[in-house]
């Protein structure tokens, strides 16, 4: 009886308004079930311990929202012709692969667009700053891109080869006042250490088991760090950590005696924008170093074997590569690139903690890979922007960016759960083509 | 020369028992075939003779040296190849990749000849050699991990089941490819087959495996006129 009514209202308008409300209310109640405790209870200090303040209209309008935004959803998907998601997925390998053709002059265009930004808003610290965050995440997107997208090891810990760049520019600048550029390669040798001294128990582990375990190690160092008081100065944090210089020309208003500054010997009225703008062109510089090395180590045997490696462990195996080290060496290398971008972020911030280095960082770092594209480094530019400018952008509100963040990451999920950019192109090619570079980028 | 020799070999999963005992021998240039019911144990010795699993007692020589105790890596480095059970090539990977893997651990300035030499065994695999690897047919991707096995520059080659799913053609094709191999290069072969007839046809000599211990032994053409074989492994076939 009921079904044939709504089937009539289906026949009649196009719309079963009893299927779209029975869904409508099973949305609500889900949203009951959970904002009942999550929305409608507060705890609240109180003189003498705890209260909790009940906010039903809280809950109530949650439920309401919910349920007609059910409703409406329902409804917009009877009308709408819904694009099979089989289309949807060819469409956007079709844009993966096209984007992929038109790399080479994506790449150079997204180049030239990065050199320009601090020019065109050379008075505007705030683009030039958010650029250079943007450039920071994009240079350790793509490092861990190394780990996560080309060797198929899934590692939650990335943060701590970070903080272990971070930490050992910071220590070994205050201690031994060595200049940023020594300093630079002897905090990525360090991180790839500790790199290879985690991985070297735990890569035989596999995929949930291994991400386990470096989620641990993530922490583990994050906890060093704040309890290993006399070394790191545990929560304090380290500040006056040096800043680098141009060539020898510090970016000072009024330098130390024998030390030339930047503006005077280029002549120029001193501004405090100079120190920033270069900071950019240095992470610039990193990222792209990152960059290129990973193409070029795509075509080499060593990458190659990481791709393989990550489809078929055991077919490598019996093909003569050394799992172990091959492994070994991704996760090394792409801890070196994480420690070379901690290194930049101590000098940048001048001040580091281990409140800098918790998991949420991890976190982003895997969601810009893997929202990205595992393996695409056109993709982790998109990301980065897409997840670090977008909420940056969205600072004004601050309570609802972590819920646009959400949002985004739940509709990639849906429309493209392989990654913005998941098209991959072969990198070597017989003949006169094997010129042609075949890397994504 | 004996080129493999495996002696008393017993291999466990967990508390299986899967090689009770297995004793062979491969002489040098020879093309020896290994036959038996589904699972008998021929999948797991070729495994256990490149390390994985390791073999729990017994002796496995590869040209005299003893590689028992050896990783797989380190084996294969000695001039063992396998296409082993179900092909496994690189799906995501183009079939020139899949070549160019299979080349680990031969000289790289040798790789433009053996590249060249695989695609005139299987000049299909050259129309193909831009396409991912996982798209390719079947009897395509096994040709692909033979080829691939080759590409190593192998003095033994074990072969799991190279005609498994394939078009009688097809299986006719990979055969005649595998005698043209040991005939032209010399090439030892160590094949497991399920499709009997071709592979007695084929091998100068051949073992048959039950409940992971060898039953029986022979040249192909005795092995293919005995009896139990018949009855066991040929009949309906041929
Ligand atoms: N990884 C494993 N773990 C546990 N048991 C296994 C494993 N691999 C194989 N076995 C068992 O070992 C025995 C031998 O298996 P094997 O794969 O060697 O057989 P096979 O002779 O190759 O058979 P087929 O002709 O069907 O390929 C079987 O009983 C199988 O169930
Ligand atoms: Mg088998």
């Amino acid at each position: 009886m009921r079904t044939s009514s709504g089937n009539a209202i289906g026949v009649n308008s196009g719309f079963d308004f009893l299927a779209a409300l029975k869904e409508a209310g099973m949305a609500a109640g889900v949203a009951l079930a959970l904002s009942f405790t999550i929305i409608g209870m507060r705890t609240t200090g109180q003189q003498g311990g705890l209260g909790v303040e009940f906010r039903w209209n809280a809950v109530a309008i949650a439920v309401v929202l919910v349920f007609i935004g059910r409703f409406l959803l329902v409804l917009w998907r009877q009308r709408a012709k819904p694009l099979a998601s089989a289309d949807r997925d060819r469409m956007m390998d079709r844009v993966g692969a096209m984007v992929q053709h038109w790399s080479k002059y994506l790449g150079a265009a997204l180049f030239a667009g990065a050199v320009a930004i601090p020019l065109i808003w050379s008075d505007n610290r705030y683009v030039v700053d958010v650029s250079t965050l943007v450039l920071t995440y994009i240079m350790l997107g793509w490092g861990l891109n190394i780990v996560v997208g080309l060797a198929g090891l899934l590692d939650l810990g990335y943060v701590a080869f970070y903080a272990v760049g971070a930490y050992s520019y910071a220590l070994i600048a205050l201690h031994f006042g060595w200049s940023f550029w020594i300093c630079l390669p002897l905090a990525g040798i360090l991180a790839a250490s500790f790199g290879v001294l985690l991985g070297f128990p735990v890569l035989r582990l596999r995929g949930d088991y291994l991400a386990i375990v470096t989620l641990g190690f993530g922490e583990i160092i994050r906890i060093i760090l704040l309890n290993w008081y006399s070394f790191t100065k545990g929560p304090d944090g380290l500040s006056g950590i040096p800043r680098p210089s141009f060539f020898g020309l510090e970016f000072t208003r009024s330098p130390d005696d024998g030390v030339t500054a930047f503006h005077e010997f280029f002549n120029i009225e001193y501004s405090s924008v100079h120190r920033v703008i270069f900071l950019y062109y240095i992470i610039l510089a990193l990222a792209l170093l990152t960059n290129f090395f990973t193409l070029r180590i795509r075509k080499l045997p060593v990458g190659r074997a990481w791709e393989a490696l990550r489809e078929d462990e055991i077919a490598c195996r019996s093909l003569g590569i050394n799992p172990t080290n091959t492994k070994l060496t991704a996760f090394a290398i792409g801890a070196m690139f994480a420690g070379f971008a901690g290194s930049f972020f101590a000098t940048r911030q001048g001040f580091i903690s281990p409140e800098s280095f918790n998991f949420g960082e991890s976190a982003v770092i895997l969601a810009i890979v893997v929202l990205g594209g595992m393996g695409s480094q056109v993709g982790v530019v998109l990301a980065a922007v897409v997840l670090i400018g977008g909420t940056e952008l969205f600072r004004e509100l601050a309570l609802y960016r972590m819920l646009a963040f959400g949002i985004l990451m739940v509709a990639i999920m849906v429309w493209r759960p392989r990654g913005l950019l998941a098209h991959r192109e072969p990198t070597l090619l017989l003949g006169s083509a094997t010129e042609r570079t075949g890397g994504d980028r | 020369m004996t080129m493999l020799s495996v002696a008393g070999v017993h291999t466990f999963y967990g508390n299986i028992e899967a090689l009770r005992g297995v004793d062979i021998e491969v002489g040098e240039g020879e093309i020896v075939t290994l036959i038996g019911a589904n699972g008998a144990g021929k999948s797991t010795l070729l495994m256990t003779i490149c390390g994985n699993p390791a073999a729990a007692r017994g002796q496995i020589a590869f040209a005299g040296e003893n590689i028992t105790a050896m990783p797989t890596f380190e084996i294969v480095r000695r001039g063992i190849a396998q296409s082993p059970e179900g092909r496994r090539i690189f799906p995501r990977m183009s079939v020139l990749e899949n070549l160019q893997m299979g080349a680990t651990t031969a000289p790289p300035e040798h790789f433009g000849a053996d590249l060249e030499q695989a695609f005139t065994l299987f000049p299909i695999l050259k129309a193909r050699k831009d396409q991912r690897a996982g798209t390719l047919s079947g009897g395509e991707q096994q040709m692909l991990a033979i080829a691939r096995a080759l590409m190593s520059r192998p003095r033994l080659l074990l072969l799991d089941e190279p005609s498994l799913g394939l078009a009688p053609l097809v299986v006719r094709q990979i055969f005649d490819t595998l005698k043209r191999i040991n005939a032209e290069q010399g090439m030892t072969i160590f094949l497991v087959e399920q499709n009997a007839y071709h592979a007695l046809k084929l091998a100068h000599r051949g073992y048959v495996m039950v409940n992971g211990r060898i039953t029986l032994s022979g040249s192909g053409a005795d092995l293919l006129a005995m009896p139990e074989v018949r009855a066991a492994y040929l009949e309906g076939g041929h």
